[in-house]
């Protein structure tokens, strides 16, 4: 589980996050949906720790990210928005690389690797040298790294940008996989239809203010009417450029 | 510590299959140096040995006016090409470089020599080209021996005792050692060495940092459950660990090479063997985790892999500093320089190669100084990594 309490940012005179609060709850897809600028980045790396918020605090099951950084850290996976490999190392070396820096090591994270590799799909690439990866075996790898320590927590920031169709559809079934698997899964997206189509939950975000926080079906019973998109829209106001 | 070793295995790794990397750090960097400067070294000899075996060759004018110290040169074994040109006429053939010295006797000359008042010559040269004035040079040195034996007849004829005319007798005396003249020649290889020094750990200064964040493995790798200060620490280590490869290759380079190089034709020798390699590179290994230090934390302040580039070029020349200053100020080894890295790993190599007595002190010093400084640049390079700006 993750939550997130009154989570305050301020980068100079922006006010990147403002009073943000939400919950990602076990076996839940949770998104976090908002216009580019709005602040999901920031969200998430106040969530992750990789950034000190002015105010409110962040917990991993229940510990702080700040205060037990390497315990929460243990319990968590993380897809940042540039999910960079190295080049030179095989899919393998990679995530391998992150296991031992997770502690891991011996039977362990190779009994774990071959894991992935069959979970993933990425058998017959795990051996080869990243540079010359397509899109797909690129974010199966940068994935199956963020997994490597078996978390029960993902945070994804923006993991679909950029992949072309058949990546995207791939990772959209691994987040489904994790969620059957009971993990708290929850990540951004300024694509309304990506959240539609996979979350339970959505947090969206404008200006770095928390402006709905509900399941979908709550949205929909709302607007009875309406298309999804147009719900969307009505909690957003009218100037929030969401595609 | 554990992480701190994955980290190093790592970037040791992951660059050790980086061409870039490998040819910089293990190829370009040591070799460099000891190529250049044996190619430089055994051409300058080449050519003073062959000026001392060779005739000295003269352009003489007016020769029928001075028949004795023709007859004279030509006995030293100048080799005289005779002409008539006039004063002017010489100083144009030399400018434009057509023949390297011109001795001209003007007309007078038979009539003052012949009245021992004294007899004028011109010894037209250029004395910025180096060999032209070599050749002037040793033609002033035969003029001055028949002068003073003309002197010394002249004053016997009247009676007077010759060694009159000398009141001092003056004798070289030099004291430079064999190896001590050669580091004329060698001094500038210290340079070279800690040149190698920094160039095996740019590419991966500069790649386990600023390429961490263009590549954008940088924020996965904050995530994780590791102290930054061992993110940096492996960092570093990495770098020094191809620091010291470099440094290796580079003295093992310079051994073979003055193997090739004629000093001893010359009477010098370069105390350089193994054994003083090892000695070389004892003195040079405190630098190696200062150099590594002090390029990461430069690397961790640039957004890319360009501009990362840009400012460790500068930091090449870093050491280059202190080692210009000690050679216009003709520094000797004293204790207080042995505060200042780089120099103090100049002057400490300069003193093995001219074998002379190396105070343990002084060792112990430079290798403090800079193993202390390189213990600031870790600390102020971690306290850098913690800060949220990192990421950019």
């Amino acid at each position: 589980m993750i939550e997130a309490m009154s989570l305050s940012k301020r980068f100079g005179a922006v006010e990147a996050v403002r009073d943000v609060s939400f919950v990602a709850r076990d076996g839940e897809i949770t998104g976090i949906l908002g216009a580019n600028g709005a602040g999901k980045s920031t969200c998430l790396r106040l969530v992750y720790g990789v950034i000190t918020p002015d105010s409110g605090r962040a917990c991993i099951d229940g510990m702080d990210i700040r205060g037990e950084t390497s315990k929460a850290r243990a319990h968590l996976g993380v897809l940042p928005h540039a999910a960079g490999l190295y080049g030179n190392l095989t899919a393998r070396e990679n995530i391998d690389y992150f296991g031992r820096l997770q502690g891991m090591g011996g039977d362990r994270l190779r009994a774990r690797s071959a894991e992935l590799a069959r979970v993933l799909g990425m058998e017959s690439f795990i051996e080869r040298r990243v540079k010359g990866f397509s899109q797909g075996q690129r974010i199966k790898t940068a994935l199956a790294r963020a997994l490597v320590h078996d978390p029960g927590n993902i945070v994804l920031d923006e993991p679909t940008n950029g992949l072309d169709v058949m990546a995207i559809r791939n990772l959209r079934e691994l987040m489904l996989s994790l969620k059957a698997q009971g993990r708290c899964v929850l990540f951004s997206s300024h694509v309304m239809q990506e959240v539609a189509a996979l979350c339970d939950r959505v947090v969206i975000i404008g200006h770095g203010k928390v402006l709905a926080d509900e399941t979908l079906q709550s949205i929909r019973d709302r607007n009875p009417a309406a298309t999804l998109e147009e719900a969307f829209l009505r909690v957003l106001g009218p100037d929030e450029g969401v595609s | 510590m554990h992480a701190l070793l994955v980290v190093f295995r790592k970037e040791f790794r992951e660059n050790l299959r980086d061409r870039r990397t490998l040819l910089s750090a293990l190829v370009l960097g040591p070799l460099f140096g000891p190529l250049l400067f044996g190619l430089m070294v055994s051409r300058m000899l080449d050519q003073s040995l062959a000026e001392s075996d060779e005739p000295v060759r003269l352009t003489i004018s007016g020769s029928g006016h001075a028949p004795g110290l023709t007859h004279y040169l030509e006995a030293q074994g100048v080799r005289l090409a005779k002409s008539e040109l006039s004063e002017g006429e010489a100083r144009a053939a030399v400018r434009l470089g057509r023949v390297p010295v011109v001795l001209v006797i003007p007309e007078e000359y038979a009539a003052r020599f012949t009245a021992a008042t004294p007899a004028p010559v011109l010894l037209v040269a250029d004395s910025a080209d180096s060999q032209n004035r070599k050749i002037a040079d040793r033609i002033r040195v035969l003029l001055g021996g028949y002068s003073s034996g003309l002197a010394q007849s002249r004053l016997e004829i009247r009676g007077v005792d010759p060694l009159l005319a000398v009141p001092v007798a003056v004798n070289d005396v030099d004291v430079a050692t064999p190896s001590g003249r050669a580091v004329v020649v060698v001094g500038f290889m210290t340079y070279f060495v800690l040149f190698a020094v920094l160039m095996g750990g740019l590419y991966l200064a500069i790649d386990s940092t600023a390429g961490e964040r263009e590549r954008g493995s940088l924020e996965a790798l904050l995530s994780l459950p590791v102290a930054r200060s061992s993110l940096v620490g492996g960092k570093i280590l990495a770098t020094c660990a191809y620091m010291c490869l470099s440094l290796g290759f580079c003295l093992v380079a310079f051994v073979v090479v003055l193997r090739f190089v004629p000093l001893e034709r010359l009477g010098m020798s370069a105390n350089l063997g193994f054994g003083t390699a090892l000695v070389f590179f004892a003195i040079c290994l405190p630098f190696v985790p200062l150099g590594a230090a002090l390029m990461t934390l430069v690397a961790s302040f640039t957004r890319s892999y360009r501009e990362a580039q840009t400012y460790l070029t500068l930091v090449l020349l870093v050491p280059t500093l202190p080692i210009a200053f000690a050679s216009i100020y003709t520094l000797r080894t004293r204790g207080s320089l042995m505060f200042i890295p780089s120099l103090s790993q100049h002057l400490l190599m300069t003193s093995v190669l001219k074998d002379e007595p190396v105070a343990a002190l002084d060792v112990w010093v430079s290798a403090g100084a800079s193993l202390l400084l390189a213990l600031v640049l870790v600390v102020l390079t971690a306290r850098h990594w913690r800060r949220e700006a990192l990421l950019g």
